[in-house]
């Protein structure tokens, strides 16, 4: 007996739907599998790690605190990705959107007026989108590759942060940590509500997922990122530019990463500090994938991937699992996601008997 | 597939025994909040042994669920507020980083009790607890003058705290109590926790030409590259000695559960109070691992050291000391306060670093 990927003609429609699902069905199982196998019990595993964090309200807000980050920078991703843009550098863009959107409250923190938190964010938007556009550069000049440019400025970035910090920008009365001065009040972005801490950035994140979903399915740019995207020769015969494709992609999804970067620096930590993103800028880009791409899809994988992180949390404290199960869990969805989509391109043919077909013939 | 079908169908169907798992409601919990993983040899694992210490003094009266692996930032802030909200009485929250998570949510949870380590900012309901490391360093910086054919040491640093910068001055003043000469050579790794990075740091000391090396980190990364490199070096936190049987030296040891226990009996009888707590040596929360891998006269020594730290006979900050541009800092016989100890920003005479500014 033998198993066969045959390429199907077009998309399976019925796949389509059912591939996540099936997915979802699978890390399930797995999962309950894994904690079965660990010995706990695998029903209240799951519980705590899919559902608990949902029961309470401050937990919802935390949710949105993970998610908003993981949203905004996915959403951009989607679109350098669909051009074929291969931005892997958004964590280097959150970390200096970070930075830039910081020079008001570190540098002028006796400023009080209700512009600086507009203008912050602005100044971050900025910086994320000048530092994607230095890879854009590169590219468009040089020809180079933009995953190793862009994944490399990551480390330029953080270590800038790091140099910032425990140098010019550091906070005097910090006791030598390298940390800089709480920003004041006008500078931090607000809870939205009194029950939690959730913050603007999660409104951004829902803001700019609807914007590009809107831009890619009606307006003429989102058109010419998917052309070009699929093919580059075919875009230039309809009169779209590739060089300024690579610049439009690269620095909207720089933007949209510092944007993430300056409010979660300003709603959640509230001053710099060397680390301020437990990886937001990779993960995004599974976020991305799980969301296929599509930004109302990756608002439903934002979610969901934040819900794993609280959930690892969640099960650790209350059933006793190691934190290393969470990235385990991670892993399996990922996994059975991306295998899962294979069937709707790929049927599987299970052969009995042998020697019978082409296929074997050829070994 | 149809066996396949039948075993996931039969596993879904056996899930529903395994579930549950009751809590029972009438247990005290007592929480800790860990930067590492609790098996890193170190750091993390000193403090695991304290709650696990709690764990087996009270039994059945007292619970000890622990969070790992928390990041110091806005996820710690997550992770403190989730244990308040399970239940817990009394939380330990036990790395420098996690301060102002820790009074952010114990002004937002007055009945819960909280404890931070090596922090200084505290208030009603937090506490905070640190140990005088800097007597156990004392006598390490004592040994490796001794120990030294070169007359040089190298100290992998964290963060340049005071609490880092007074454990460099103190090694520094306990070689020089042997060797006048000694120097001390430092490197930054920027991290409590990272193998890694620590390990470089070992192996960039070594290639300067430090022939002992000690550490503020915690794993036992650096432990491991003085074995493979034939050079002694001293433990952290933990007893490392199981990394270097050839190489460890001593180790000073954090013994927080005595701390842990005493703290969560206070609890239990309703006398706990909100304290600030410096202890060393004496009052066992600093232990030194076995003295090993040295002569006899050396081992004498450390052990002399210790009594008299222990006695109160021998204050490692004792003038004359100088600071490290030569120009005085405390006279002859003069002592150091707690205080300015706990503010430490510059080095003494023989460390041979420019200070991060």
């Amino acid at each position: 007996m033998r198993i066969e990927l045959e390429r199907r003609g077009s998309a399976s429609p019925l796949f389509s739907v059912i591939s996540p699902i099936l997915s979802l069905l699978l890390t399930l199982v797995f999962g309950a599998i894994l904690f079965w196998l660990l010995g706990k019990g695998p029903l209240s595993a799951l519980y705590s790690f899919f559902i608990d964090p949902l029961t309470e309200v401050w937990s919802l807000h935390e949710l949105a605190i993970k998610a908003g980050p993981l949203i905004l920078i996915a959403v951009g991703l989607s679109v350098a990705y669909r051009s074929n843009n291969w931005n892997i550098g958004a964590e280097g863009q959150f970390t200096l959107g970070a930075i830039t959107g910081s020079i008001l409250p570190v540098l002028v923190p006796s400023w009080h007026s209700p512009l600086v938190l507009p203008l912050m964010m602005v100044m971050g938007m900025l910086g994320g989108a000048l530092f994607a556009a230095i890879p854009a550069l590169l590219k468009t000049r040089f020809n180079t590759n933009e995953i190793l440019t862009s994944l490399m400025l990551v480390y330029i970035a953080q270590l800038f942060l790091d140099w910032l910090v425990r140098g010019p920008w550091r906070d005097p009365k910090g006791f030598n940590f390298p940390r800089s001065l709480d920003f004041s009040s006008d500078a931090v972005l607000p809870p939205l509500l009194d029950s939690g801490r959730a913050h603007a950035s999660i409104i951004f994140a829902l803001l700019a997922a609807v914007l590009i979903w809107f831009m890619m399915r009606y307006m003429l740019k989102g058109f010419e990122v998917t052309v070009l995207g699929r093919s580059e020769r075919a875009g230039r015969f309809a009169g779209f530019s590739s060089r300024r494709m690579v610049w439009f992609s690269l620095m909207l999804s720089g933007a949209l990463a510092g944007l993430a970067g300056i409010s979660e620096v300003s709603g959640s930590i509230g001053h710099l500090q060397p680390s301020i993103s437990p990886g937001y800028g990779f993960t995004a880009i599974i976020v991305a994938f799980l969301g296929r791409l599509n930004p109302l899809g990756i608002i439903a994988s934002g979610f969901v991937l934040a819900l794993t992180y609280l959930g690892g949390e969640a099960a650790q404290l209350s059933i006793g699992i190691s934190d290393k199960v969470t990235r385990v869990f991670q892993g399996l969805i990922l996994f059975f996601v991306l295998s899962c989509d294979t069937l709707i391109l790929y049927r599987v043919r299970i052969i009995f008997g042998a020697g019978k077909t082409l296929a074997e013939g050829k070994h | 597939m149809k066996k396949l079908i039948i075993a996931l169908a039969a596993t879904a169907a056996t899930l529903g025994g395994f579930s549950g798992g009751a809590q029972a409601a009438d247990k005290t919990k007592v929480c800790f909040v860990y930067v590492g993983t609790r098996t890193d040899g170190g750091w993390t694992q000193a403090q695991d042994l304290g709650r696990q210490q709690v764990d087996k003094t009270f039994g059945d009266k007292v619970e000890t669920p622990y969070l790992e692996s928390v990041p110091e930032g806005p996820d710690a802030e997550r992770a403190i507020e989730r244990m308040a909200r399970s239940g817990c009485a009394l939380i330990f929250t036990t790395s420098f980083g996690f301060m102002d998570a820790t009074v952010k949510v114990a002004e937002k949870f007055p009945k819960v009790k909280f404890e931070h380590a090596t922090g200084f900012k505290s208030g009603p309901n937090l506490a905070t607890y640190n140990s005088r490391f800097y007597e156990g360093r004392y006598i390490l910086g004592q040994i490796a003058a001794k120990m030294s054919k070169k007359g040089v040491a190298g100290y992998i640093a964290s963060f340049p705290i005071p609490e880092v910068v007074m454990g460099i001055n103190a090694f520094e003043l306990g070689a020089k109590s042997v060797n006048p000469n000694f120097k001390l050579k430092v490197v930054w790794a920027n991290t409590w926790f990272d193998p890694g990075k620590e390990a470089d740091a070992a192996k960039a000391l070594i290639d300067q030409g430090v022939d002992i090396l000690t550490q503020h980190t915690d794993t036992t990364a650096p432990m491991q590259v003085a074995a493979e490199r034939g050079i002694y070096a001293f433990g952290q936190a933990s007893d490392m000695i199981a990394a270097g049987p050839k190489t460890q030296l001593t180790a000073i040891v954090d013994t927080w559960g005595n701390y842990y226990v005493k703290r969560t009996k206070a609890l239990l009888d309703g006398t706990w109070k909100s304290e600030q707590i410096w202890d060393g040596l004496k009052d066992g929360i600093l232990t030194m691992a076995p003295y090993t891998n040295m002569p006899d006269d050396v081992k004498a020594m450390a052990e002399e050291t210790e009594a008299k730290i222990k006695s109160g006979e021998l204050h490692p900050f004792t003038g004359p000391i100088n600071k490290q541009d030569g120009t005085p800092w405390l006279k002859k016989g003069e002592k150091a306060d707690d205080g300015t100890l706990l503010g430490m920003n510059f080095y003494v005479e023989g460390v041979d670093d420019k200070l991060p500014k």
